[in-house]
């Protein structure tokens, strides 16, 4: 087998009394694009928050590259090489969009809590910032408060943000909810390209997306990988046909 | 450097006015205004970079103001004593050096969290440390204080201290190189993530930021800063109590800070010189000056949160557009209404406190030179009618002005196309 990115063995995630992730595995294969799909409820965000160390787990392992990272503070999986975006979109309102790229890069590129440097005269800094505005096609709107961006291109600034840091391992949850179909298109396009030779793992509700941009899926049902597979193996899986994707949405 | 030859021209102004005021307001008492108000423009900037940048309501600021004070006046009794062997000019260093210290520790124990737990935290580190005034007279004075003489042999410059003017020139070089660092601060990365963490910490954390680091050091550079500002208090009063540590000058560089307005990097320069101006001139015209201090305190809260500066800079377009002339006759209006309505106030206010806090009340009272008995219905009909008519006015300039901005905004809006 090829090399795991990440590695869940046995997680458990309780909220009280309620068990909200019961012994879940997962592998997630160096360079894969995964994505994770199950009904409402089945705890992919939580998923997510245990991973990223936004959420302490309540047992089990979770490793990244070979390295335990299970409940490191969020910064450290962070400087380890994980990024994340969020279901609702998480960028810094106030500051221009060319400025929340500038951050994204300022600790991998090793400024970090830096107060002796000037960021505008960083050059090799500022070139980066552009070219990632480049990417997720956001020049033009380099100087305008990142809060008054449009929904869809909000998410693809924190896009921005969660590949800045030349994370290997990318978590988007729900990338491209509440966007248009044409909206939805683009996004998928400036995904697989930010993704390229870096391993993703998607949470999605959109089934074309899933379909159009995975590898490989796993079915998230009452806090179980109940199945991880190639798409077309899914789409064929009785078993998860009937737990969550329904005879008419295929 | 090449930011600062590009700014040259602002940072030149700003050098001319510190060298040229003393001139044009060369009294005693204005020279003393000016030194304080000095000291005041680096305390308050200092906090503005927990407030404002750092997004931290810190109510225990002046502990590293005051902490600041007492080593430096140590250090000058020292330097004095020929045992510390650094000229006075530099003596603010060692209060910045002690906020920094002690900052480092104090920020790491609150910044955790910021909000309400930061908040509360800095309020109890405040009372702590005030407390232990009383508990260390060794290092705080007891209640007297400690002093010092500042005419001391060791120093760079030619100036032996005697004289104020001299003082104020060393505050003045301290608040110019103060304010630029603090400017250049905030465009490190350390300042622009001071920024981030304060509008989303959880993004920045997944940029590799630890949030209470980046709160820390941020805190215990504007402790830093606020210590140097607690020196040169040192310097200018020679003297410095307990209560230099405690609530109530926290209190006063908050609300400094936020009338001068916290989202812009020149609004507590305002703040400080205009609080500061207000404080010792208005003491000398009223009893009641701290109670018209809150009343602009709350009204800045309620009306313009973005304070003095945020006011400002809200005009820059319409500036911008040479459209300011279409907004002044409605601001004069209601503004001259908001004058009334204050005078009927204030008059309200006065003959309240002539009533409960003057040795005589039965003697007549006076306001603007016109004498009168503070019992005689007079006076309260003509400040309630004052206030009601001023009312009436402002109510209808408000409209007025929002009127004017929607054509301003308009023009604005055509001029464009």
């Amino acid at each position: 087998m090829s090399a795991l990115a990440l590695k869940l063995r046995n997680v458990r995630k309780n909220f009280g009394s309620s068990s909200i992730i019961n012994g879940l595995n997962l592998d997630v294969i160096k360079g894969e694009r995964q994505a994770i799909i199950g009904p409402n409820g089945a705890g992919k965000s939580t998923l997510f928050n245990l991973i990223s160390g936004f959420y302490q787990v309540s047992g089990g392992t979770i490793e990244m590259n070979g390295h335990n990272i299970t409940n490191l503070a969020t910064f450290r999986i962070n400087r380890s090489g994980l990024s994340r975006s969020f279901q609702v979109t998480n960028i810094f309102p106030q500051m221009t969009v060319f400025e929340n790229i500038r951050c994204g890069l300022l600790w991998s590129m090793g400024y970090k809590y830096s107060f002796w440097h000037l960021c505008n005269q960083v050059r090799h800094l500022n070139e980066k910032a552009e070219e990632i505005l480049e990417r997720i096609r956001m020049t033009q709107r380099r100087d305008l408060p990142a809060g008054l961006l449009a929904y869809a291109e909000q998410r693809a600034l924190e896009i921005g943000i969660t590949i800045a840091g030349d994370a290997e391992v990318i978590l988007l949850d729900e990338p491209t909810a509440g966007m248009s179909m044409s909206e939805t298109e683009r996004a998928v396009e400036l995904i697989r390209d930010v993704t390229e030779n870096k391993t993703l793992l998607v949470v999605e509700h959109d089934m074309s997306v899933v379909f159009d941009l995975a590898d490989r899926i796993s079915v998230l049902v009452y806090g179980e990988i109940i199945a991880t597979d190639l798409p077309e193996k899914i789409r064929q899986n009785q078993e998860v046909q009937e737990a969550y994707l329904g005879k008419e949405t295929l | 450097m090449k930011y600062l030859i590009r700014h040259l021209g602002i940072w030149a102004v700003a050098i001319a006015l510190c060298a040229i005021l003393p001139v044009i307001f060369s009294s005693d008492y204005a020279i003393s205004l000016l030194s304080q108000m000095g000291i005041a423009i680096i305390f308050s900037l200092s906090y503005n970079m927990i407030l404002g940048q750092g997004g931290m309501l810190s109510f225990g600021h002046a502990v590293y103001f005051g902490i600041g004070g007492f080593l430096a006046m140590h250090g000058i009794n020292l330097i004095a004593g020929g045992t510390l062997p650094i000229p006075l000019e530099l003596a603010p260093l060692i209060g910045g050096l002690g906020g920094l210290i002690v900052g480092i520790l104090f920020g790491w124990l609150s910044t955790e969290r910021s909000g309400t737990t930061f908040a509360l935290i800095s309020l109890g580190i405040g009372e702590l440390i005030a407390a232990s005034a009383l508990l260390l007279p060794g290092f705080f004075g007891g209640e007297e204080g400690v002093s010092t003489d500042r005419m001391v042999e060791n120093t760079i410059t030619p100036f032996d201290f005697g004289q104020q003017i001299e003082v104020y020139y060393l505050i003045a070089c301290w608040m110019l190189l103060c304010i630029v660092l603090m400017y250049l601060q905030t465009k490190t990365p350390l300042g622009r993530v001071a920024n981030a963490v304060r509008d989303n910490p959880e993004r920045a954390a997944f940029i590799g930021y630890n949030t209470r680091m980046v709160r820390t050091i941020q805190f215990a550079l504007a402790s830093f800063f606020s210590g140097i500002a607690g020196g040169l208090f040192a310097i200018n009063y020679e003297i410095i109590t307990a209560e230099m540590i405690g609530a109530i000058p926290s209190a006063n560089v908050l609300m400094m800070t936020y009338i001068g307005g916290i989202g812009h990097f020149f609004g507590p320069i305002i703040g400080a010189v205009l609080v500061t101006f207000m404080q010792l001139t208005l003491s000398g015209f009223t009893h009641a000056w701290q109670l018209y201090f809150g009343l602009l305190f709350v009204s800045m809260i309620l009306w313009a949160p973005t304070g003095l500066a945020g006011i400002i800079m809200n005009h820059e377009p319409a500036w911008k557009a040479g459209l300011m002339k279409k907004l002044i006759p409605s601001y004069t209006r209601a503004t001259l209404a908001a004058l009334v309505m204050f005078l009927g106030i204030m008059t309200l206010i006065e003959i309240n406190y002539h009533l409960s806090l003057s040795i005589h009340p039965k003697d007549p009272m006076s306001l603007f030179g016109i004498s009168f008995k503070a019992q005689s219905p007079a006076g309260w009909i003509i400040a309630i009618a004052l206030i009601a008519v001023g009312f009436f006015f402002f109510k209808r300039g408000k409209n007025e002005v929002k009127n004017s901005w929607m054509d301003v905004h308009q023009a604005i809006k055509t001029g464009g196309k």
